[in-house]
């Protein structure tokens, strides 16, 4: 090991008075320990916190979309928080279209070893856009892309919020959206069709192909077919 | 271009390293006395094309890229400017049909996502739903389980030690990584009758119990890998080539890696010392003697170093496992998960209703949520399951390592040549089937 080396030890913060963590057993279903977290969350944010709960031994803390931001950076910044690990970020529609969509961060705070789900509620109907972390935690990039891909929520602040896995020119909407048929929108025969008239030239984006200062000598009409990804005046 | 300031003792006797472990430039001309004659570069056949950057793609159909990854590079020269990577081409929507699936029904699946590692997964997924329906699973089952985590650990780093060998140009590791990782397939084959996709687990308990002669092939295993792993480690570790090829690439510091979310030897190499199994653990972890290594420099080489690591302290857990392997029933006695045996469901009404409520609606959990962490092989692995009540989950999330370790390559490949890209991207353990889902 160099010198000048200190290893970043996950559970540093707790002193060596606190016993080693163990596996959790006979959980409850509600209630149990609360994260101290959340206290100290409702004395910064008295009124952004709209509820905690303790669910299978998990703290779950829904607060107000409009702060999500601030909150996540205070727990991250905070020395008596430190939460610098973002697990997940991801996205929950229920069966039940009347419910909100859930927006989840899962957070882990490595030094105090504490984990917290922090939510927002995106009613139906209203603009499904949250703020984005990644100027916290750069991790978010690719997870609020794929939340975006897969839900249709926007991340406002994110500095490149495109589609992650389906293609650039997917048409169909929103896979994991519970109005999203399982089998897709589109009928098979339609699939077909798209995917035999994908334009392999499309596979590179118009930035992409900007970077060999080819897009400008390229003929107008495979610009314009770039464009659209489709195979066009066939 | 990030370059770490390491000596590594290398064992061959060429000159052909500096102190810093690099390869030396030989020089192509030298003078009468002996020393380098510096040339002038040849004038360019193109100057019009000095100073222009090129346009890459690597991928998707490429061996180098394990899998169907497509990287699109900006290069200057040989060095990349600049890096975007593309992934999606082998997604197929686990996590919608998750939700069209009950729990029991699911565990296929979590064997096609990061099926390098099936039997981990299995468990991971088996560790959530049972905290979903409040289960206790039995001490037998408990150890059965650590074995399958930690077989599947030493079958996931095998073939990334055999594949990333293969990209940095030495063959033999990967012939005896495979072997040994075949001894472990046919253990699992003669456990649960399948070698890749295992399906091992089942909420509240396990598909089968070990045959008799499982614990015999484990032990010897136990005894005859280490050895194995003591050549690959002679062959590769001191290897000019190989440290050539390695020290000081994809360098992330402690800081950059825990805010880019990387996690299991990624992660470690990097000197985080955090592990799932220490920090956060499962199936009494706690209980077991192990140590889990953490790299200083955050390269290539110390990820390497890591996981060689990381198969030796799962050997002595495996070896614990064996020694405290209790007698006793592996699964629970719950009839609301587990079938009652199938001679009650003739002959006793209540084991009958039983059978036909599990089979025909699946087992049916509380409404609420769980976030359930294990540590694969690739790192911090969470399944996140909402149930509302109904017997099929309303969202089964997967957290997959890989995908957040991969999402990290532009800033690790920046400033670097071409050829260490491939190193680098070995070095992250990518397995599309996790990645895209």
């Amino acid at each position: 090991m160099s010198k000048g080396f200190t290893p970043v030890i996950a559970g540093s913060a707790l002193g060596n008075s606190v016993a080693a963590p163990v596996s959790p057993k006979n959980i409850p279903n509600r209630g149990g320990e609360m994260n101290p977290s959340v206290d100290a969350l409702r004395r910064q944010f008295s009124n952004a916190v709209r509820r905690a709960d303790v669910v299978w031994g998990e703290t779950t803390v829904i607060v107000d979309g409009a702060r999500v931001h601030d909150i996540i950076e205070w727990l991250h910044d905070d020395v008596s928080e430190r939460y610098d690990y973002l697990s997940d970020v991801t996205a929950v529609e229920f069966r039940d279209l009347e419910q909100p969509i859930e927006v989840v961060w899962h957070l882990r705070s490595l030094p105090f070893r504490r984990f917290l789900r922090v939510k927002v509620l995106l009613e139906k109907g209203a603009p499904m856009d949250v703020p984005s972390v990644w100027d916290i935690y750069k991790g978010a990039d690719w997870l609020e892309r794929e939340c975006y891909d897969m839900f249709g929520i926007t991340f406002a602040g994110h500095p490149d919020l495109r589609r992650l896995l389906m293609w650039e020119q997917y048409k169909e909407g929103y896979p994991l959206r519970k109005d999203f048929p399982l089998r897709g929108r589109f009928s098979r025969s339609e699939q077909l069709r798209q995917a035999l008239a994908a334009n392999p030239e499309a596979r590179y984006s118009k930035e992409e192909l900007s970077i060999a200062d080819a897009f400008e000598d390229l003929p107008e009409d495979m610009r314009r077919r770039l464009g659209t990804g489709e195979r066009t005046g066939e | 271009m990030a370059t770490t300031k390491r000596t590594v003792d290398v064992s061959l006797s060429t000159t052909g390293l500096d102190a810093q472990g690099r390869p030396q430039r030989v020089p192509l001309v030298v003078d009468e006395s002996g020393s380098p004659v510096a040339l002038e570069a040849p004038p360019s056949i193109e100057p019009d094309l000095e100073g222009e950057h090129m346009l890459i793609n690597i991928g998707p159909q490429h061996p180098a890229t394990h899998g169907v990854l497509r990287l699109v590079l900006e290069l200057d020269g040989e060095t990349v400017v600049r890096c975007i990577p593309h992934i999606g081409y082998l997604h197929c929507g686990f996590e919608k049909i998750g939700e069209y699936r009950q729990y029991n029904q699911i565990i296929p699946w979590t064997d096609r996502e990061d099926y390098l590692n099936s039997p981990g997964n299995n468990v991971a997924f088996a560790l959530g739903a049972e905290r979903l329906f409040g289960l206790e699973i039995t001490e037998r089952c408990k150890v059965l389980r650590v074995m399958a985590c930690e077989m599947s650990r030493i079958i996931s780093h095998l073939v990334w030690l055999g594949t990333t060998s293969i990209d940095i140009g030495a063959f033999t590791p990967f012939l005896w990584a495979f072997q040994q990782r075949e001894v472990i397939y046919e253990m699992l084959e003669s456990w649960v009758g399948a070698r890749l996709t295992t399906s091992l687990t089942r909420v509240g308990g396990m598909a089968a119990d070990i045959p008799d002669d499982f614990i015999p092939k484990l032990t010897a295993f136990v005894s005859n890998f280490p050895k194995v792993l003591g050549e690959i480690d002679r062959i590769i570790t001191k290897n000019g080539i190989w440290v050539g090829r390695t020290v000081g690439l994809g360098v992330m510091s402690p800081e950059e890696a825990t805010n880019y979310g990387l996690s299991g030897p990624m992660l470690r190499a990097s000197g985080v010392a955090y592990d799932v199994r220490k920090d956060f653990p499962y199936l009494d972890y706690e209980t077991y003697d192990f140590d889990v290594p953490v790299g200083v420099n955050g390269d290539v080489y110390d990820r390497f170093l890591v996981r060689m690591e990381e198969m030796r302290q799962s050997v002595r857990i495996l070896d614990q496992a064996i020694k405290r392997l209790p007698d006793g029933p592996v699964n629970v006695v719950d009839h609301r998960v587990i079938l009652p045996p199938k001679s009650k469901a003739t002959s006793d009404m209540e084991s009958m209703i039983h059978h036909f409520k599990q089979v025909m609606e699946g087992p049916r959990p509380p409404i609420g949520e769980a976030y359930v962490a294990v540590e694969s092989p690739k790192g911090e692995k969470g399944y996140y399951m909402v149930s509302d009540g109904s017997s099929k989950p309303v969202r089964w999330r997967i957290r997959p390592p890989s995908f957040v370790n991969l999402s990290a390559i532009a800033r690790m490949v920046e400033g670097h040549l071409l050829s260490d890209v491939i190193a680098i991207n070995a070095s992250i353990d990518i397995v599309m089937g996790e990645i895209d889902r």
